[in-house]
């Protein structure tokens, strides 16, 4: 599985930073290293909207340093 | 509309640039390059030179450079002989300020015997002096002055020769193309080569392809268009046909990063980031290679970042830099940069395309720490060092010297060649003041210094922690990748 965080200006601006902090946490605490690719994108197109996450391709829709955690715990963990 | 300049040799430059690019997208300029001269220069009268003619003739020339100049010569700066033969050759003249004096003390304090009076005015046997300068010195009237040649004078290593016929020559051993001649030249004799056409290719191919086209700022860029705000140039340079702009910036940072880390292992190091001073090293004190950092650019380094993130991806750097254009051709670049572009040709390339940016909407920009992006100015390294480095784990005694400008570095290279330089951590930048005073750069000034530290100030990040860990993660991605 391959998340992207779009480290472009707008999202970098609404948080992605944070969001990539929060996501390498989550990532390293339920040992999913082996199975979560990390990786960064300069704009994915939604400038509008970001922070701009996509999960193999599919967009995460609201992500904010706040709500990372929530979705990551569905999408990711299927904890939700 | 007509744009401001420092020099009348920049916006005839420019107009030919412009020239240029309208023609390469209207698909016009191979049958039509030679009409630029003339519509450059109508007539019927010449104000830059001796007739029409002559003017069209450098154009022609200037039309040559705007399309990449001769590919068999190394140097991305050449001299353009037609241009240049105005430049006197004696260097010391006696003007009418000499009042015929009984002292003579011109002619006492000549070596060479070089001076005679000729009815009551001192005269120079150009053959007979060897310009050692006493004569001038000696004058109580101070009516002997040195004439030297602008571009000789701007030259702080001799590279630049008066060959046989009167005309400025090169000398490709010595250039290290930090393009001092480019911006002394009051003629516009001497000049950089464009790629502005590599990069119009690029764009082109790109919309066919749906590729995406990154453009890399230098930070220098925040003193140079006075007219617009720096994320309007950011909405400009997109409508251009790029798909972001990036910060060089966040480049720097990691250069920093790196650069604090590999000191951790040396006893003492250059810096990498200009290349005129790279070069310098390389072709004056061969000795003293060793201490070059290996630290990518930050150019290069971001180029190599972006293209982590998007393989297929090209890469532009815009920037104030004559040297850059030679950087990216290297081989140790690796194809990072895939084309090199000036602030000069930005604008031409801006006003070609009809994008007047101070119409246009604001794009942010974003993506470096206040460090990364006051490597623009010459001091900003050796600031970052300073205050980053116990943060970043450097115990050990770190003492960091700013060398402004290649005079400079050239006095600081002899003594640490000979063993007599204290300091450890040398940062050189060939042009002085930094890159904010590159001679590519629209406009040259003791205030793009203030600029470029407000624009240290905005950043959202103040550390380079986080483009560090950008680099983590694109480079363990890539090497997972590999596997």
């Amino acid at each position: 599985m391959e998340i992207r965080v779009c480290i472009g200006s707008s999202c970098h601006l609404r948080g992605s930073y944070e969001v990539i902090e929060k996501l390498k946490k989550l990532v390293a605490d339920n040992a999913l290293e082996g199975k979560v690719n990390l990786a960064a994108s300069f704009c994915l197109g939604k400038c509008g909207t970001g922070v701009t996450v996509t999960c193999d391709g599919e967009f995460w829709e609201g992500v904010t340093p706040e709500t990372v955690e929530a979705i990551f715990a569905e999408k990711v963990l299927h904890t939700k | 509309m007509e744009r401001v300049f420092d020099t009348k040799v920049q916006l005839l430059k420019y107009k030919v640039l412009k020239a240029v690019i309208e023609r390469a997208y209207a698909g016009t300029l191979e049958q039509c390059m030679y009409d630029i001269p003339k519509e450059i220069v109508p007539g019927p009268k010449s104000d830059m030179r001796c007739c029409i003619y002559k003017e069209r003739a450098v154009l022609s020339e200037r039309v040559r450079m705007a399309m990449g100049g001769d590919s068999s010569n190394p140097n991305v700066i050449e001299t353009l002989p037609v241009a240049c033969d105005e430049c006197p050759m004696e260097s010391y003249f006696v003007t009418p300020a000499c009042r015929g004096c009984i002292n003579h003390k011109c002619m006492e304090s000549c070596p060479r015997g070089a001076i005679s009076i000729d009815g009551r005015t001192a005269k120079i046997d150009a053959e007979k002096c060897v310009e050692c300068g006493r004569c001038a010195k000696s004058c109580p009237y101070g009516a002997i002055i040195e004439l030297a040649r602008p571009c000789v004078k701007a030259c702080k290593i001799n590279a630049l020769k008066i060959s046989e016929d009167k005309t400025a020559k090169i000398d490709n051993d010595k250039c290290v193309m930090c393009g001092a001649c480019v911006q002394s030249c009051p003629f516009g004799a001497i000049v950089d080569k464009s790629y502005v056409l590599d990069c119009v290719e690029i764009l082109k191919e790109a919309e066919q392809s749906k590729r995406k086209v990154y453009a890399i700022i230098a930070p220098a860029i925040v003193s140079q268009f006075k007219y617009a705000k720096i994320e309007q140039i950011v909405e400009g340079i997109k409508e251009l046909g790029f798909h972001q702009v990036i910060e060089t910036a966040m480049g720097a940072d990691i250069t920093l990063g790196k650069e604090m880390e590999e000191f951790k292992e040396r006893d003492r190091m250059t810096t990498s980031c200009c290349p005129s001073f790279v070069m310098y090293i390389e072709r004056h004190f061969p000795k003293l290679v060793p201490y070059i950092s290996h630290s990518p650019s930050p150019m290069v380094e971001i180029a190599q970042l972006i293209k982590r993130t998007n393989p297929d991806s090209k890469v532009v750097f815009i920037g104030p830099c004559a040297s850059k254009k030679h950087e990216y051709k290297l081989e140790k670049t690796k194809g990072a940069v895939d084309c090199v572009i000036s602030f000069e040709e930005l604008q031409a390339f801006l006003d070609a395309r009809g994008i007047d940016v101070s119409t246009l909407p604001e794009s942010p920009l974003n993506n470096a720490s206040k460090y990364g992006r006051i490597f623009a100015k010459s001091g900003g390294i050796t600031q970052g060092v300073k205050e980053l480095k116990e943060k970043y784990g450097l115990t050990k005694e770190i003492c960091p010297l700013a060398l402004n400008g290649l005079e400079q570095i050239r006095v600081a290279m002899l003594r640490l060649n000979a063993g007599k330089l204290p300091e450890n951590f040398l940062e050189g930048m060939a042009c002085e003041g930094g890159c904010l005073n590159g001679p590519l750069c629209l406009s040259h000034g003791d205030k793009n210094v203030v600029d470029v530290d407000k624009y240290g100030e905005q950043a959202h990040e103040q550390d380079i922690a986080m483009s560090m860990t950008l680099y983590e993660m694109t480079k363990n991605l890539e090497e997972k990748n590999k596997q």
